[in-house]
């Protein structure tokens, strides 16, 4: 039987009737057709589906829905603001890290949770937290270079002022 | 995954009454993180899936007398970034980290892992190295299990069908005491081909008591009896040979990871670098610290 889930996606309050079996993927995609969350092994392995539970990184194909009443969904579609992109996602595009873009959003939002905890994090930390995240076409230079650079300019931005 | 209907326990009490009323129809999820694949696969189709996910009163680290426990629902991201586990257990702390990517150890738990059994995870050789015990509660009421006999076969604890494992209890060491974690796996964070956990308690140069546990090369985390022998005797070459015995009485299966000739080189490799790092540690001149 269908359950009420109330849970905040965005920033906004949200609600949605779901089957006990289906997963916090499902949800976002199906109910709330936020298409950034993407849907790539559904086994835990790519990191795809990755968004933002309480500001921590999870795999959302991996979590049943109903685990997260109540909680702080940030998904892809949650980080630009009004006119600008976020500034991990302009360093993604300033650094060409991506070529088909699957596996970004799980790859920004990862890389997002890791630099609100760790705002300058060295190269192994970055590759570190992105190992979650799999990568088909481009390799992972590219990307862990905007993650560094993204890093980077925050601190650049705290030292000149 | 087959449809199953969804409760969530308001506390500890709730969720051993749900269980035994429940019995083989019901499946306790914690973080799900090595239950839903299972569930997609349709390996188990349970009627009922009771969620303790959110049970925040099993969710804590704190020190108990002479014991450091641990809530069943710590996610494995608080264990490895807790400051009192890096203090006292720099092991267990370097072992979380090593456990999956960041997002399984966001929202695995520490009590779903152990439960799982799987004998090619983290958690179980570390356990048992550092001589730990896990807690149970059911409505006939609470036990405690030696970490050592809590893994029966693949996949299968000591744990009966109505209990709940609540916390895990690891025993502060004798001084001079040091351990390791070492693993070796395709890519950082995967499932180990093969991993060792070793402590050791050390009387001046020589070792009073080392614990040498086998990761992923049986059906559960198993103690490597001949090597913890030869490493007791205290002999200079003491690590090498115990290391080899470790890699001779192992017996790893042959799989799409390893032959079993490989695995017994990693084996030895592992333990020969494990070993030297607990001897390492244990004879750290830092005070209070139970390396």
């Amino acid at each position: 039987m269908r359950q009420r889930l109330e849970l905040t996606v965005n920033g906004e309050r949200r609600e949605a009737y779901v089957e006990p079996w289906w997963t916090l993927q499902e949800v976002l995609r199906r109910e709330f057709a936020l298409y950034g969350v993407k849907s790539g092994c559904e086994t835990g392995h790519c990191g795809s589906c990755t968004v933002l539970i309480d500001g921590k990184a999870i795999k959302s194909c991996l979590v049943l829905a109903l685990q997260t009443r109540g909680r702080n969904i940030t998904t892809i579609e949650g980080l630009a603001s009004k006119d600008a992109l976020h500034p991990i996602q302009q360093s993604f595009l300033d650094h060409f890290a991506f070529q088909c873009g699957f596996c970004t959003p799980g790859m920004i939002l990862t890389a997002k949770a890791l630099l609100d905890e760790n705002p300058k994090p060295s190269e192994e930390d970055v590759k570190r937290a992105l190992s979650g995240n799999l990568c088909r076409c481009t390799g992972y230079v590219k990307i862990v270079e905007a993650v560094m650079a993204a890093g980077g300019k925050r601190n650049d931005t705290r030292e000149s002022t | 995954m087959r449809p199953f209907e969804y409760v969530e326990p308001a506390n500890l009490t709730e969720a051993c009454r749900l269980i035994a009323d429940y019995g083989d129809r019901a499946k306790l999820i914690a973080g799900g993180q090595s239950l839903l694949p299972i569930l997609k696969q349709r390996l188990i189709a349970p009627s009922y899936l009771i969620s303790i996910k959110n049970l925040h009163e099993l969710d804590y680290i704190r020190e108990n007398g002479s014991d450091i426990e641990i809530g069943a629902l710590t996610t494995h991201h608080s264990i490895e970034t807790s400051p009192l586990i890096k203090e006292k257990f720099p092991m267990l702390a370097d072992m979380e980290g090593s456990l999956g990517s960041i997002q399984i150890r966001n929202w695995g738990t520490i009590g779903g892992n152990l439960c799982h059994a799987d004998p090619a995870t983290d958690p179980g050789p570390a356990l048992v190295a550092l001589n730990a015990r896990v807690k149970a509660a059911s409505v006939r009421g609470k036990r405690e299990i030696p970490m050592e006999s809590f893994f029966v076969s693949y996949l299968e604890t000591a744990l009966q069908q109505d209990e709940i494992l609540t916390a895990i209890s690891i025993p502060y060491p004798p001084a001079h005491t040091g351990s390791s974690y070492v693993k070796e796996s395709v890519r950082f964070g995967e499932r180990a081909i093969a991993s060792v956990a070793v402590s050791i308690t050390m009387n001046g140069k020589k070792s009073k008591e080392a614990r040498i546990v086998l990761g992923a090369t049986g059906n559960t985390p198993v103690r490597a009896a001949a090597a913890e022998k030869i490493y007791n005797i205290g002999r200079n070459s003491g690590t090498e040979e115990a290391a080899g015995a470790a890699a001779e009485e192992a017996e790893p299966r042959s799989d799409m990871e390893g032959t079993r000739e490989y695995k017994k080189q990693i084996i030895r490799v592992i333990t020969e670098k494990a070993l030297s790092q607990a001897a390492m540690r244990a004879q750290s001149p830092r005070k209070g610290v139970a390396f």
